[in-house]
């Protein structure tokens, strides 16, 4: 449940909300730590709940040793009121038996939140893509129906690529099997969505095929791609990977110092 | 999963299970998993005053609360505090989960995290939590633990140890340095801690988490002293490296400055014992 952890407590109605699923190779939550520590985002609160496991850190986003000693937990919300922006970040696993509590937590959170649009980023499994899925941009997006009706035009603009459904036996011929979503890899990612649909939330979710290993140009690439949508950052780079800002927590993901003995 | 030794390790792969929960789980599923959560919930047993208590609705007259997560943190505190045997037993947390040992000899006692209280001055309190407390039990516990405890004016000290493998640094980390102390602590923990803080990319997990996620969120000074050590058992050096935690728990309670030998006695020799290669 969401606690705020200022005196007030916080306004989120009309806010756009982006989020991510704890998936394959973390794309999604390594996005959000992109756009938290480029924005210079603010902690509005905590999102306090038994689902997560439980893990604790100094502030992921220091930028210098003044504002390094602030305790950060698993799941905070963070906001930016000018492009009224709020988002959530998912720092630990959820608890396998408590995935469904999780989704519901997450979606009853949303309604009562007034949120004027939910934004999931996630990720597959590049190695379990079928044939069609194989071409072309490893970029996917999925929309609910009232989202889809409030920003159709947007979605026409953009020109994405929607994520297919995959037939329920492929290569046998079936009228009765309907085509089914799936979404190996994605965690929470295709349960929220359904979740979504059913109870007529607002909410996009933008996935991209990976595999693990070093995944922070993934991180880049699903960033970018949210860019071209809600224009977070505005101006054409050369390089469109540089104006985001990488945080410090991102330092030593393949382990530390390596013993001078070695050599 | 177990290593080639036989340790249980709790891994995890970075790989996602998709959602499973479409497939139509029928009633003894259902009641299957209901029953496993049940046994699997954290109880506490308070000594019959405690409980009494509790029961009118009263909060426990605690100001200072100090656990200790793991064997080496545990032995510091029987070793520096407990023995001066002015302590009492006043509780118990019982957590049965995968790693519980009932059966083979282990006394449900010994598996428990222990409570004491010292006899003249109730406002401090200890525990010792050296079993296994599964990830899904951790929220729990915390929960249980602190709906006990006033949540004014409370101080919590969480003394932690593990292994150096887990600490991060750009700078390779010769074998002489550890075992070293680092901190952490809540936004409303206003005092300098005794050592110097835990730095990006390090984090903690386990019980100390949850306890300092509980004290950040419900605004109660926490701080937790992790110790990194690289010896995987108990020992000495490392029950030694918490002595500077001492002048600040000194001014909540009493402490003897030297060490209870016996105990650090009893703590050495139950890890010889383990090893019989060469008998």
């Amino acid at each position: 449940m969401f606690i705020s952890s200022q005196n007030s407590p916080a306004a989120f109605k009309g806010f756009t909300l982006v989020m991510p699923a704890v998936a394959v190779g973390n794309v999604g939550q390594l996005a959000v730590d992109l756009i938290v520590s480029t924005l210079n985002m603010s902690r509005v609160g905590y999102f306090h709940t038994d689902c997560l496991i439980p893990m604790a850190g100094n502030n992921p986003y220091a930028s210098g040793k003044e504002d390094a000693e602030e305790l950060h937990t698993p799941a905070e919300v963070y906001t930016e009121a000018e492009l009224k922006l709020a988002v959530l970040q998912i720092r630990a696993p959820i608890i396998q038996t408590r995935t469904k509590r999780f989704r519901q937590q997450l979606v009853s959170w949303i309604k009562a939140s007034g949120f004027s649009r939910t934004v999931v980023l996630s990720s597959s499994h590049a190695y379990q893509r079928d044939d069609q899925q194989l071409q072309g941009t490893p970029l996917r997006y999925l929309v609910t129906p009232s989202l889809l009706t409030a920003s159709a035009d947007a979605f026409k603009e953009l020109s994405w690529k929607e994520m297919e459904r995959i037939p329920a036996f492929p290569g046998v011929k079936d009228a009765d099997a309907e085509p089914r979503l799936c979404i190996p890899g994605g965690g929470i990612t295709k349960g929220l969505y359904t979740d979504s649909c059913a109870e007529n939330l607002p909410v996009a979710v933008l996935l991209l095929f990976c595999s693990e290993g070093d995944n922070i140009p993934d991180a880049f690439a699903l960033v970018n791609h949210l860019n071209d949508w809600l224009h977070l950052l505005d101006g054409q780079c050369q390089e469109p990977n540089s104006k985001w800002k990488i945080p410090t927590s991102w330092s030593l993901l393949f382990g530390g110092g390596i013993p001078p003995a070695l050599f | 999963m177990a290593t080639f030794f036989g340790e249980v390790l709790s891994v995890y792969s970075r790989a996602v299970e998709e959602d499973e929960d479409e497939l139509d789980e029928n009633e003894e599923d259902e009641q299957i998993r209901r029953e496993l959560e049940e046994k699997r919930a954290v109880h506490l047993h308070w000594s019959p005053e405690i409980t009494e208590l509790l029961k009118a609705g009263n909060k426990l007259q605690c100001s200072s609360f100090i656990l200790a997560v793991g064997n080496n943190a545990a032995s510091f505190l029987s070793a520096y505090v407990l023995a001066s045997a002015n302590w009492d037993a006043v509780g118990r947390a019982l957590a049965w989960n995968e790693r519980s040992r009932s059966g083979t000899g282990q006394s449900s006692e010994e598996s428990a995290c222990v409570f004491y209280r010292h006899k003249d001055d109730p406002s401090v309190l200890i525990c010792q939590a050296i079993c296994h407390i599964a990830e899904d039990q951790l929220f729990q516990w915390t929960e249980k633990v602190f709906d006990c405890l006033p949540s004014r004016e409370l101080t919590v000290t969480v003394l932690s140890d593990c292994t150096v493998a887990d600490y991060k640094t750009a700078d390779y980390l010769c074998s002489s340095s550890a075992p070293f102390l680092r901190s952490l602590h809540s936004s409303a923990f206003s005092h300098q801690p005794v050592c110097q803080s835990l730095e990006q990319p390090n984090i903690i997990t386990g019980l100390p988490a949850a306890v300092l996620n509980h004290c950040q969120v419900h605004r109660i000074a926490a701080v937790v002293y992790q110790c990194y050590s690289d010896v995987t058992g108990p020992d000495s050096v490392t029950v030694e490296s918490f002595k500077p935690v001492l002048t600040k728990l000194g001014r909540s309670i009493q402490v003897d400055s030297s060490p209870s030998t016996d105990v650090l006695l009893k703590l050495i020799r139950s890890t010889e014992i383990q090893s019989n290669l060469y008998i």
